[in-house]
């Protein structure tokens, strides 16, 4: 499968970081096996595919969860109080930020400022947009991707 | 039917913050109800637009030429839309916005507060074109300074213009632009490159994005005629992985830029040849550094480096290279196509034009706002923000992303220019603007900031990679109540090292968020070192909360809103906070309509 994602474009050294944000997209992650290809396609020592794979925050050597909650602490959404929307949702789903919960259906991560911020604070979930979020609203807003989950 | 009066137009705002609150659902609500009703005589023209700015009023629909806004449309509201202001001519209420600085509901979208003191150049198109359509695009003037340049320009006329508008980077350095390109046009190498820089990385920002998603078509443009006045045959893009909408609408946009001739081989039948590639960022701010994010573009790990020789004359592939922000390229064709005077007559002698700003925190209107450069401070949080939330008291300003400056209530009146903010010990930056009142802690603000860079330093440099983390060690201390005293003079030291041995703008730039709030705000540093406590109520292990005697009137919102059931109390009697059980959410600050519970300091002395 890798290999599809790979050879669609030419194998020169300025499409690594593309190909690695396909591969992430498509399996949350960046599998070791395919970091291989990916140096052996492109002609790269491993090391240079690995240290882009861990220098950029869109990439990850862990798997994620079927959703991606990304809680904005960008500096408009931290001065109204993100804290309080990460620290119930942590709760909630008892995780740590970074960490994905073990039915694999929710990852929480952290990210600095998302581009909304004038409707802080903001999480966003997989592409959803949730704006002037409260920590009242964080269970049902949980509650609602389970139930879409479990009817799946 | 073609009669003018018979022609409405529905704008509806579907940039990322009216996206968030559900406007495609009002447009498409709108589109299939508007086909299928009889009564509709008027022909109507309906389109999904950019963002208008005021994005925490939204979902905004429009109505021309009636020049009716309405603001929080929900797709419910639509039948009632249709039947009152599109078929009758009336004006709904419960949908306009209402101005707290005028104190009425407003019509017209340019008697609001909000947008009646802006002027807008970069914004020019945003919110009243379709950014998918080039048709839009060309109906308002598009492609026509390209068309002037190609035909009617030698390169060095281009060049001339620029400098002579004497605009500057819109990115946050504020390098004159003009003397970029020429620089540039000097060297002899070929290829050469034109990259827009839509890297966006700083917390509280968002005009690039917008401008990417409701104008495409104006950085294309702007990106071919600098092409054109440097003899460079090929651009790229680096956009934000974040930012999906951006890139999606300047991906549509180039492609059909493209078909119609504007882009790709022979341009316009003028012999001159200039394409466009975008690049995809991957979520490192340090890659907004033009020297980090052409090795980001080369597929180099997204390091700066030492800049002896400028990007202009090795850049990308060691190629001469022109590198501007998004802010930046949107402000070329109007230039080109009006004249370098019509531009220096707008901002002041030293900053001509204007500048979008990101007005966010506890103001009333958050949103985009465009105005002429050396605008008063005061003018943009009061005039155009309305002032702050809850009217609690004003504190503080922060500019130029995370590593600018804070800048005091004190300083209001300093002219939001280039040179006046260096001279506060902040900066423009890319124009992200915070504010901040009395429960905004200015020393947890500064460690904030010296967390995300320390996240964010790409690690080259010693001074940077330790020094903002060592810094970041001593402010998590004074917050949590282990401040010493001679912290601050570290710090102060610390901060000057990292600024004169670090490479790049990251590193000289990070301490600022520290030194300007020990300048204007020592008083609150030695509150939390002496006192051990936070009067902003923000560091938790500073702060206790307890319910003042003379004022409280026994109303029990406070216990109402108590999670913990920590507060104790009969209606029209006295309360009172247990220490014990209390979590210090301030809940009942906040819902107190009496201001009768205080912050006081640490419950023990650490």
């Amino acid at each position: 499968m890798s290999l599809e994602i790979i050879k669609k474009y030419p194998n020169e050294k300025r499409f690594t970081l593309a190909i690695l944000q396909d591969i992430q997209r498509e399996y949350s992650y960046i599998p070791r096996e395919y970091m291989e290809s990916i140096a052996e396609y492109l002609n790269l020592p491993l090391s240079d595919v690995y240290s882009l794979a861990t220098f950029y925050k869109a990439l990850s050597l862990k798997p994620k969860g079927k959703y991606t909650i990304k809680v904005c602490d960008g500096t408009a959404c931290h001065i109204r109080d993100s804290k309080s929307i990460l620290n119930e949702l942590l709760e909630v789903l008892e995780i740590e930020a970074g960490e994905t919960t073990e039915d694999g259906l929710f990852s929480v991560e952290v990210v600095n400022c998302i581009g909304a911020c004038a409707l802080a604070p903001v999480i966003l979930i997989n592409d959803k947009y949730y704006g002037s979020m409260t920590k009242e609203k964080v269970k049902n807003v949980l509650d609602s991707y389970r139930e879409v989950s479990t009817n799946e | 039917m073609n009669d003018i009066s018979n022609k409405r137009k529905i704008l509806v705002c579907c940039g990322t913050g009216c996206l968030a609150s559900n406007s495609y659902e009002v447009y498409e609500s709108l589109k299939e109800k508007l086909e299928i009703n009889p009564n509709i005589i008027v022909q109507i023209e309906i389109k999904a637009t950019g963002c208008n700015g005021l994005c925490e009023k939204g979902p905004v629909v429009k109505i021309h030429p009636d020049d009716i806004s309405y603001f929080k449309v929900s797709a419910k509201d639509v039948d009632e839309i249709i039947e009152k202001t599109i078929t009758n001519g009336e004006i709904i209420n419960r949908l306009l916005y209402f101005d707290t600085n005028q104190k009425k509901k407003i019509i017209n979208h340019m008697d609001a507060s909000f947008y009646k003191h802006q002027r807008k150049i970069a914004l020019r198109n945003i919110g009243e074109i379709d950014p998918l359509s080039i048709e839009d695009y060309l109906e308002r003037d598009g492609y026509k300074a390209l068309h002037k340049v190609l035909f009617e320009m030698e390169p060095m006329e281009v060049i001339d213009e620029v400098e002579k508008s004497g605009l500057k980077g819109r990115g946050g350095a504020g390098f004159p632009t003009g003397t970029k390109w020429r620089t540039c046009s000097k060297f002899e190498d070929y290829p050469k490159y034109v990259i827009c820089n839509g890297d966006e990385g700083d917390p509280g920002a968002f005009m690039d994005r917008s401008i990417m998603e409701g104008d495409p078509n104006t950085i294309i443009e702007g990106m071919i005629i600098c092409g054109y006045s440097i003899n460079s045959n090929k651009g790229y893009l680096y956009i934000r992985d974040e930012y999906e909408l951006a890139r999606k609408n300047m991906e549509f946009a180039i492609d059909k830029a493209r078909k119609l001739g504007y882009l790709g081989e022979n341009i316009i039948g003028s012999g001159f040849d200039f394409d466009l590639e975008i690049v995809r960022g991957g979520g490192a701010f340090v890659c907004g550094e033009s020297s980090a994010l052409m090795a980001s573009i080369e597929g180099n790990v997204g390091e700066p480096r030492a800049k002896y020789i400028r990007s202009v004359e090795k850049g990308l592939w060691n190629m001469p290279t022109v590198l501007n922000n998004v802010e930046t390229w949107a402000n070329i064709p109007p230039i080109i196509l009006n004249g370098a005077n019509w531009f220096n007559k707008i901002g002041t002698e030293n900053n001509s034009g204007t500048k979008v700003f990101s007005l966010v925190g506890k103001v009333k209107n958050t949103g985009l706002v465009e105005i002429p450069m050396g605008t008063k401070l005061s003018e943009l949080v009061f005039d155009i923000g309305c002032g702050i939330i809850k009217n609690r008291p004003f504190k503080a300003v922060q500019t130029g992303g995370p590593s600018g400056g804070c800048i005091p209530k004190e300083y209001m009146d300093v002219p939001l220019d280039f040179d006046s903010l260096s001279k506060m010990g902040s900066m423009m930056g890319s124009g992200g603007v915070i504010v901040m009142d009395d429960t905004t802690c200015m020393v947890e603000i500064a460690r904030y900031y010296m967390e995300f860079l320390s996240e964010e330093s790409c690690g080259k440099c010693t001074t940077c990679r330790e020094g903002i983390k060592m810094m970041l060690n001593i402010l998590t201390n004074i917050t949590e109540g282990r401040g010493q005293l001679e912290d601050i003079h570290i710090l102060e030291s610390l901060g000057k090292t990292i600024m004169s041995a670090s490479l790049c703008a990251l590193g000289k730039t990070a301490p600022n968020p520290v030194l300007t709030t020990i300048q204007y705000f020592r008083n609150e540093y030695m509150d939390h070192i002496v006192n051990h406590k936070c009067s902003a109520g923000v560091c938790k292990n500073l702060t206790t909360y307890f319910i003042e005697e003379e004022t409280c009137i026994g109303c029990g919102i406070c216990k109402k809103n108590c999670p913990v059931n920590a507060i104790t109390g009969s209606l029209k009697e006295i309360h009172v906070i247990d220490e014990d059980i209390c979590i210090k959410c301030g809940n009942c600050f906040t819902a107190c309509p009496k201001d009768s519970v205080k912050i006081g300091g640490a419950a023990y002395a650490y």
